[in-house]
């Protein structure tokens, strides 16, 4: 019982880490797709092509001077932020990081919880990081800041619709709400016994969760709620130093934590090709897994980047529109069609 | 019509393609993956500096003449012919026992140019009647407040032990030039 629970604080305490540094060079990463992708060279001074900007980030963010305005609510404009990144951390609890490690005849899951309505708790932490926007954008007493935050809480709930009903598509196919099982499902693909990943069998129920997914994370071209270009900065106007720096990270983190569920959803999570056919040890499967995993998770973080400096962003009515008019109609032929192939 | 760039606009129902807006999607990544793997404009300046023209026209010097005098004499011509008005001096009569620091009988005292006004035409050096301006090769450097930029004497006048050359910009040619005063401005 200590050894296990030794075991999962460890694994907590990794996660939690890997989380972070990924958040942080994200953030690198977006400067530097963004220059690549713009034809410039991105920041290049900090250390050996740049590689301590993100560490020059923090420290800037955190020597800089904190400002909370008289006007605001003191407790709900600090509360703000601490929901949004707390929420941001939590998804990461049920992803399947990887297979399972056999250590002296004892198995370890690289998971920290199997819940077995895994993708359901993943919705419903995603839905309370709302709540973080919302918070922080009607306590600042601000007009720009509350403007951010009506339209972040309306597009958030208005795209989870759409995202909910794209994934019933992929649990009636499943059968199962756990994401392990749901990874287990769609393991070897290429090999002995032809199995395809998800999004082989549900690729409108994929580009739709895709779709919702930049909407919930705030990405171009669904970054409305903090346009600078209309509304300052949106719901974090007021907001400065760390408290700003936990807003802008929590969004990477969703980043992180989205481009995971897409990659155990739809493309397969720790599992590659020819996986069972190469004769490999069990712990050297799960290893790679997990590499494999990352790979794919570090693509989706580069799509994310890719699509916002290549679409402009979306009038308000017009992202309205596809939410409710598009997307959910969408879905729900979604359903039905795999209902059909379910009974024939 | 003018440029034969002009489009006619139609504003006609799209098409269900058009409408779904995925397959202009997927040209416009295509579009930007390319970038990805295009070399870049930019040139990484201190490091890497960009080839000049050996008639760069950059930093001022105020010259010395063999022994070591000033040759401006604070005649004023540079600061006439600045059509920046970057170009302030005050001038002052050589003591007994300086012949040694100016060449004639009249110095530049206060001699400054603000180089944020300065747009390097290299007119005060055509003006200027004793050889005693160039622009150099050396570029302005930067700095964190504007009055660092108004360069006075200190930075202007070359040190007696690290002469500045000049001797692209003072071909023969360009002597003849100063010499038929009508081709000049200051005739």
């Amino acid at each position: 019982m200590i050894s296990f629970l030794i075991y999962k604080a460890i694994l907590v305490g990794v996660i939690f880490a890997i989380t972070l540094f990924v958040a942080a060079y994200s953030t690198y990463a977006e400067r530097k797709v963004a220059a690549f992708l713009q034809d410039r060279i991105g920041p290049d001074r900090a250390g050996p092509f740049g590689i301590l900007q993100p560490l020059a980030d923090g420290l800037k963010f955190i020597m800089k001077e904190e400002i909370i305005p008289n006007v605001s609510n003191r407790l709900l404009f600090i509360l703000g932020p601490s929901i949004a990144m707390l929420t941001a951390l939590m998804a990461g609890v049920v992803i399947p990081w990887g297979g399972s490690l056999t250590i002296g005849g004892e198995s370890y899951s690289l998971q920290i919880v199997d819940l077995n309505i895994g993708i359901l708790y993943v919705f419903a932490v995603v839905s309370i990081g709302v709540y973080g926007i919302m918070i922080g954008g009607w306590a600042s007493n601000n007009k720009f800041s509350l403007l951010g935050a009506i339209r972040a809480s309306a597009q958030m709930i208005s795209y989870e619709i759409g995202m909910g009903l794209s994934i019933i598509a992929l649990i009636m196919m499943t059968g199962t709400l756990s994401l392990r099982e749901i990874t287990e499902l769609q393991a070897g693909g290429a090999g002995n016994y032809w199995n395809m990943w998800n999004v082989v069998y549900q690729p409108v129920g994929f580009v739709i969760f895709l779709v919702c997914a930049f909407a919930e994370c705030n990405r171009t071209p669904f970054d409305l709620p903090e346009c600078e270009t209309e509304l300052v900065g949106g719901y974090h106007t007021e907001y400065s130093s760390m408290k700003l720096g936990f807003y802008l990270f929590a969004e990477y983190i969703n980043m992180f934590v989205s481009s995971a569920v897409i990659s155990t959803l739809y493309f397969g999570g720790y599992n590659f090709p020819f996986m069972n056919n190469l004769g490999l040890d069990q712990n050297l499967i799960t290893i790679i897994g997990t590499g494999v995993l990352f790979f794919k998770i570090g693509f989706f973080i580069f799509f994310f980047m890719w699509i916002r400096w290549t679409i402009p962003r979306f009038r308000y009515d017009q992202l309205m529109n596809l939410g409710w008019k598009i997307l959910i109609p969408l879905a729900v032929i979604n359903i039905f069609i795999t209902g059909l192939f379910g009974i024939f | 019509m003018l440029t034969n760039r002009s489009k006619l606009v139609v504003k006609k129902e799209m098409t269900f393609w058009e409408k779904i807006y995925l397959p202009a999607i997927l040209s416009g990544i295509a579009i930007t993956i390319r970038h990805l793997f295009r070399k870049g404009a930019t040139v990484r300046y201190p490091e890497k500096k960009r080839e000049i023209s050996e008639v760069w026209r950059g930093q001022h010097v105020l010259k010395r003449d063999e022994k070591g005098a000033e040759r401006c004499t604070a005649c004023g011509l540079c600061a006439v012919a600045c059509p920046a008005e970057a170009i302030t001096m005050v001038a002052a009569e050589r003591k007994k026992g300086e012949e040694n620091l100016y060449r004639e009988e009249k110095y530049a005292a206060t001699y400054e140019i603000n180089m944020l006004r300065c747009i390097f035409c290299g007119l005060c050096e055509e003006a200027c009647p004793k050889e005693a301006i160039f622009l150099t090769d050396r570029i302005v450097s930067t700095d964190y407040g504007r009055g660092e930029f108004v360069y006075g004497k200190d930075k202007l006048v070359e040190p007696v032990d690290q002469r500045i050359d000049v001797s692209k910009r003072q071909t023969p040619e360009v002597l003849q030039f100063k010499k038929l005063k009508q081709f000049s401005h200051n005739k």
